[in-house]
């Protein structure tokens, strides 16, 4: 494992080394500029988040597209999989950050539970230079990125459910971003008299 | 020049509509607007169906169709996008044609903030650059 790097991080690597990159300040400033703003708007913490949510969604079924005409990450076998394509080739494209994947077994779950993981971001881009003033304490500023993953894995035929658990403007080590699966969605011809 | 010449393009979206289509050559078959349709929401139809003959479950769906008159390449995306070339016989390289031409639409249908999602592609850029990649292709 020492010398060689895990595949998945090379084709992150590759992946990222092709994309148009942009001034990671800019970016940065420009997101806490569209927090601002919806804070100002809907005057609500909660509904903030929620907006931002949705904003990521959407944001999600179209950049699954490119992923995949350029991330050339293949198909993956099981969920497993899917959370290290997203950590290690997908934040790495977008975001220039490497992330880490946990996965996470409830110690009493059936053997039939659907598979969750959890989404470890050590350098979010997001957070720097941001500091979250009192009255707006529980706002989830990182809400973005949930729906960004929860909009791409629907597009894939896989109901997610996202949350932000932790994150660093909570007082938190890190962002952490749970992705537990719902359902999967395959379509499949089916005769109308059934 | 990669054998034969390229016919026409059809991109389908993930429910079967046509979303784009673009005839290449003279000698492409000239279709009416609504017979483009009906074809292209068949063609859809008929890869899905046709993944019920495989052996095994989880087959990709149809990814090629040959005539004596032309071949058909048909590249599925994940999302359901769906890609179909047809070309004279002969011709190399479609699927890397196609997977080009699917970056060229996460670049600059998706990417563009008035084009909305499974709607039909009327995007200058896109057709631009689109233009550009079939050129060189069939350079």
């Amino acid at each position: 494992m020492a010398a060689q790097r895990p595949p998945y991080q090379r084709l992150g690597d590759v992946a990222f080394s092709k994309v148009e990159k942009v001034n990671a300040e800019l970016f940065t400033l420009t997101y806490g500029a569209v927090v601002v703003q919806l804070l100002k708007d809907s005057e609500d913490v909660e509904q903030t988040s929620i907006q931002l949510e949705k904003m990521g969604y959407n944001i999600g079924v179209r950049i699954i597209d490119e992923f995949l005409a350029k991330a050339n990450a293949g198909t993956c076998t099981d969920f497993k999989e899917t959370g290290e394509v997203i950590a290690k080739v997908a934040f790495r494209m977008f975001l220039g950050v490497t992330v880490d994947c946990r996965h996470v077994v409830e110690p009493n779950a059936p053997a039939d539970a659907m598979p969750a993981f959890h989404l470890i971001i050590v350098d979010n881009p997001l957070v720097d230079f941001v500091e979250l003033p009192e009255h707006c304490s529980t706002l989830a500023y990182c809400n973005l990125l949930c729906g960004v993953v929860r909009g791409a894995l629907e597009m894939v035929g896989m109901r997610v459910e996202t949350k932000l658990l932790k994150d660093t403007l909570w007082g938190d080590e890190h962002t952490e971003i749970s992705v537990s699966l719902k359902e999967l969605v395959h379509e499949q011809y089916r005769d109308d008299d059934e | 020049m990669s054998g034969g010449r390229l016919l026409s393009l059809y991109i389908n979206n993930r429910s079967g509509g046509l979303i784009y289509q673009r005839n290449l050559s003279p000698a492409a078959a000239k279709l009416r607007d609504n017979d483009q349709l009906t074809v292209a929401s068949m063609l859809s139809s008929l890869a899905l169906i046709l993944q019920e003959l495989a052996p095994t479950s989880g087959s990709r769906p149809m990814s090629s169709l040959e005539a004596n008159g032309f071949v058909l390449c048909s590249y599925d995306v994940p999302t359901g996008l769906k890609l179909v070339m047809l070309a004279e016989p002969g011709t190399q390289g479609l699927e890397l044609l196609l997977k080009a031409i699917h970056a060229l639409y996460a670049d600059y249908a998706l990417k563009n903030p008035f084009y909305e999602l499974d709607m039909p592609i009327k995007c200058d850029k896109f057709d631009e650059r689109l233009t550009r990649l079939l050129h060189d292709f069939t350079r």
